[in-house]
Parts: C-alpha cells; sequence; structure tokens
C-alpha cells in the first residue's frame, strides 16, 4: 500500500447564492490521493470538480469533512495553512500571472519571500526552469508581452519554483487557444513523467486517459465512479460516467 | 475695450491679493485636503474592510452621508461645530479645512476601495496559493497594481479640491474666490474680478492635469 499524500474525509460545500438559496457543491467526497500519483478529475460542469480541487489547499473552505495532507489535518484548527500551501503548487485556468512583475520575478518572489531561497539561489532557479518549459528568452520581459500557452507555462514554473510536492490543475487549458494547448499539456507530461503527484481537473480526455493512473468522475457532488483509464473511458459503470462520456467523445 | 483695460488696471493694483494671497491660500488648502484627505480616506478604508462589523457599518455611514450631502453645507457645518468641540481656539481657515479634509476623505476612501477591488480575484488566489500571506499578499501583489488604478482617480480628486475650495470663500478665509469678492468690494467690477480668478483657477488645474496625465503615462510605460 502506498502512502497517501492527500486524504479527504467527506467534504462538505455550499455557496450561498442571493442571500437565502444555497448551492450544495461538493455533498460528502472521501478521496485518496497517493504520493507519485497522478489524478484526473472529469465530469460535467457545475460537478464540483474545481471546488473539490479548490479545498485541497483551502482557497475554498469546506463547511465540514477533514483534509489531511502530508498526515496534517489541515483543516483542523491553529493550523498555519500558509505553510502548507508552500507544498501545494497550484495553476489557474486563468494564469493569474503577476502582471506588475518580471517573468523572472514572477518565479522567484515566492521562495525569496518566504524565505527559502537568497535572490541569487532563485534565480538560478528560475532560469533553470524557465530553460525547461523554453522560455529562457522571455525571462526579462513583463507577462502582457507573453502568449496564453506561454503565460501558463509560467504559471506551472512559478509553482514549481516552491518545489512542491503536490501539483493541483484546474482546468488548465480551458482559456487557451486550440493551437497553444500542445506546448502546455507538453509540460504537464514532462512534469508528470518525472513523478510529481499531480490532481488535473481537465477536459482533455484524450490527455486525462494518457497520463493519468486513476481518473475520477465527478458529478452532482460526488465522485461518482473511479478507476484505471482504460476502464473509465472504455468500461464506464455508472450511468452518468456512460452519458456524459457518449457527450464528449464522439 | 474697457473690459480689458480694466482687466489690467486691477491686476496692475491687486496682483499680490490675487496671485500671492489667493493662489497661496487655495494651494494651501487644497494641499492640506489632499494629503488628510488620503489618510483619512485610507483610515475609511480600512476600517471597512476589517472584520469587525460596527466599524464596518460607522464608515460605511460616514461615508454615504458625507457623499450625500451638499459640501456647502458640510462646510457651514464645520464652520460652526469645530470651534465648538475643539478645546483650543481655531482659525477660521483651520474649521472649513477639516471639514474639506472630511468630504475629501470619503471620496478617496471609495478610490481606495473600487482601485483595490479592482484588481482580479485570481491575483490572490494565485498569490495565496504559493503560501504568501493575506499582508504579503496585498503590499507585495495587490497594491502595486491597485496604484495603477488608484493615482489618476486620485489625481481628478486633487482637481476638483481645487475648484471645491472656492466654496470656502463663503468664509472668507483668503484663497482665490474670497480674493475675487474683495476686490469686487472695491472697485465695483465683477466681471472683470470674475474673470481672472477664472484664468487663474483654469490655469492652475489645466497645468495639474497634464503634471498627471505624464505621469500616468510614466507608470502605464512599465505596464
Amino acid at each position: 500500500m502506498t502512502e497517501n499524500l492527500i486524504e479527504t474525509i467527506d467534504l462538505h460545500k455550499s455557496f450561498a447564492i442571493k442571500g437565502k438559496e444555497t448551492l450544495h457543491v461538493l455533498k460528502g467526497v472521501t478521496e485518496h490521493i497517493a504520493k507519485g500519483e497522478v489524478v484526473s478529475i472529469i465530469g460535467p460542469s457545475g460537478g464540483g470538480k474545481s471546488t473539490f480541487l479548490r479545498c485541497l489547499n483551502l482557497l475554498e473552505t469546506p463547511e465540514s469533512g477533514k483534509i489531511i495532507f502530508e498526515g496534517v489535518e489541515i483543516t483542523g484548527e491553529k493550523v498555519d495553512i500558509n505553510l502548507h500551501r508552500q507544498k501545494m503548487g497550484m495553476v489557474f485556468q486563468h494564469f493569474n500571472v503577476f502582471p506588475h512583475l518580471s517573468v523572472m520575478k514572477n518565479i522567484t518572489l515566492a521562495p525569496v519571500l518566504l524565505g527559502k531561497r537568497t535572490q541569487a539561489e532563485a534565480d538560478e532557479q528560475a532560469e533553470s526552469l524557465l530553460s525547461r518549459v523554453g522560455l529562457l528568452d522571455k525571462k526579462d520581459e513583463h507577462p502582457s508581452r507573453l502568449s496564453g500557452g506561454q503565460k501558463q507555462r509560467l504559471a506551472i514554473v512559478r509553482a514549481l519554483a516552491m518545489e512542491p510536492d503536490v501539483m493541483l490543475f484546474d482546468e488548465p487549458t480551458s482559456a487557451l487557444d486550440p493551437e497553444m494547448v500542445g506546448e502546455v499539456l507538453d509540460v504537464i507530461k514532462a512534469l508528470v513523467k518525472s513523478g510529481m503527484t499531480s490532481v488535473i481537473v481537465t477536459h482533455e480526455m484524450g490527455f486525462a486517459r494518457e497520463v493519468s493512473d486513476r481518473i475520477l468522475f465527478m458529478d452532482g457532488g460526488i465522485i461518482a465512479e473511479s478507476g484505471k483509464p482504460d476502464d473509465i473511458m472504455n468500461r464506464p459503470q455508472n450511468p452518468r460516467t456512460k452519458e456524459f462520456l457518449s457527450k464528449v467523445l464522439y | 475695450m474697457n473690459y480689458f483695460s480694466n482687466i489690467v488696471k486691477i491686476m496692475q493694483k491687486y496682483w499680490q491679493v490675487f496671485l500671492l494671497q489667493g493662489v497661496s491660500y487655495t494651494l494651501l488648502l487644497s494641499l492640506l485636503t489632499v494629503a488628510f484627505g488620503a489618510v483619512l480616506g485610507l483610515l475609511l478604508y480600512l476600517g471597512r474592510s476589517v472584520r469587525f462589523k460596527p466599524l464596518n457599518w460607522l464608515c460605511i455611514a460616514i461615508v454615504e452621508i458625507i457623499r450625500g450631502t451638499p459640501m456647502l453645507l458640510q462646510l457651514y457645518v464645520g464652520y460652526f461645530i469645530v470651534p465648538k468641540i475643539l478645546p483650543f481656539p481655531v482659525t477660521e481657515f483651520a474649521s472649513v479645512a477639516v471639514a474639506l479634509c472630511i468630504n475629501s476623505g470619503c471620496y478617496v476612501s471609495e478610490i481606495f476601495r473600487s482601485g483595490i477591488q479592482a484588481v482580479d480575484r485570481g491575483q490572490t488566489e494565485a498569490a495565496r496559493s504559493l503560501g504568501l500571506n493575506g499582508r504579503q499578499t496585498m503590499m507585495r501583489i495587490i497594491l502595486p497594481q491597485a496604484i495603477k488604478n488608484i493615482l489618476p482617480a486620485l489625481g481628478n480628486e486633487f482637481i476638483m479640491i481645487i475648484k471645491d475650495t472656492s466654496l470656502a470663500s463663503t468664509f472668507f478665509v483668503g484663497e482665490l474666490m474670497t480674493a475675487c469678492l474683495k476686490v469686487r468690494g472695491n472697485t465695483f467690477l465683477a466681471l472683470e474680478c470674475m474673470t481672472i480668478v477664472g484664468v487663474i483657477y483654469f490655469v492652475l488645474t489645466f497645468i495639474l492635469s497634464k503634471l498627471l496625465g505624464a505621469f500616468e503615462r510614466r507608470l502605464k510605460a512599465h505596464d
């Protein structure tokens, strides 16, 4: 049995809409993510995929349930979540690179500010990361001069500079022009191959199938089905998985 | 033309009243208002954003009341109330300045609020996801971006204040409009006096807006 890196127990989350109505987005999600595992989460919009992912580093606070990360219950009281977030890299749909900072500063800000590295060490690390994703020639540019795909590669590198133990990807290619999807997926693929534990919310079915150890199908606030990519894609058991796949795999 | 020769004559005799006394009082009053207004605006903004409901409500109430009542009324209130509540004697100039500062502070707090809110929420999320705490996120990520939204609006507020100080002439505090009223009283040449102060106000605000424009372009150049 491999070691659990992240464990969630019966997560519930709802959002208030216009005061009265509440939208119950997560209805008890219990899941384990092992060290080194690559998990993709697929499912229809509004099914709770992104909310689940954002709960993992507490960008959303679940109402009830537990999240245990590296043996620490981060949903507990008196936990300095900032320390644990340093170990969880996150990549967003809309990149969220810092427009007022140069490419280098985007990467080195957090490691230097949080006392992980000196500026010189961080610069050196940033340059080697940038060359890995083919952005070294852009290191002194501001993000406004980058294309969407370049911004997302920068965002990935920014997260990696903190040397996280897990990477969370929240629809990393959904906001990209089609011709730029490939370059970002290639970077993620290389990362995953190097053994990085990853949780990927995605609509790229082919990609999910190729890189994942396991695929979770989320619908209606629960994990409706979970299994090996081949089983989920070719032999889905749950009727909702079947229906979803029949719509997206034409 | 009598009109133009009158203006020349007025300026020859009263230029000190306009250019020395009037302009310096107007600029002094504006600078005080901008400086203390910015400080008060920041305090009001912080008062609205901390997690303490009664303070939030108090600050919101102050801002709404000041924004919803005429400035002249506020100046009257300041003129009559400030000397009564302060334990030491204050000049009319100071009383009016206090009222102007409070008025400006409320508008400035709105400028801060909208400038900070205009920064995309994703920026906060990205910073927090890297492990930065709330204060680091505000100082290193949000404020540097918000400044670009805030400064132009703050510049406009400065220009508005220069014009708004003319209301202080109701209390004869010595700024440009007071100078106009004084000289008009001595010469009975209303149109000429108004032309002179109109031109001075315009020159002041025009120079300021050009300076601010150049400053804004320099900020934008870094984007």
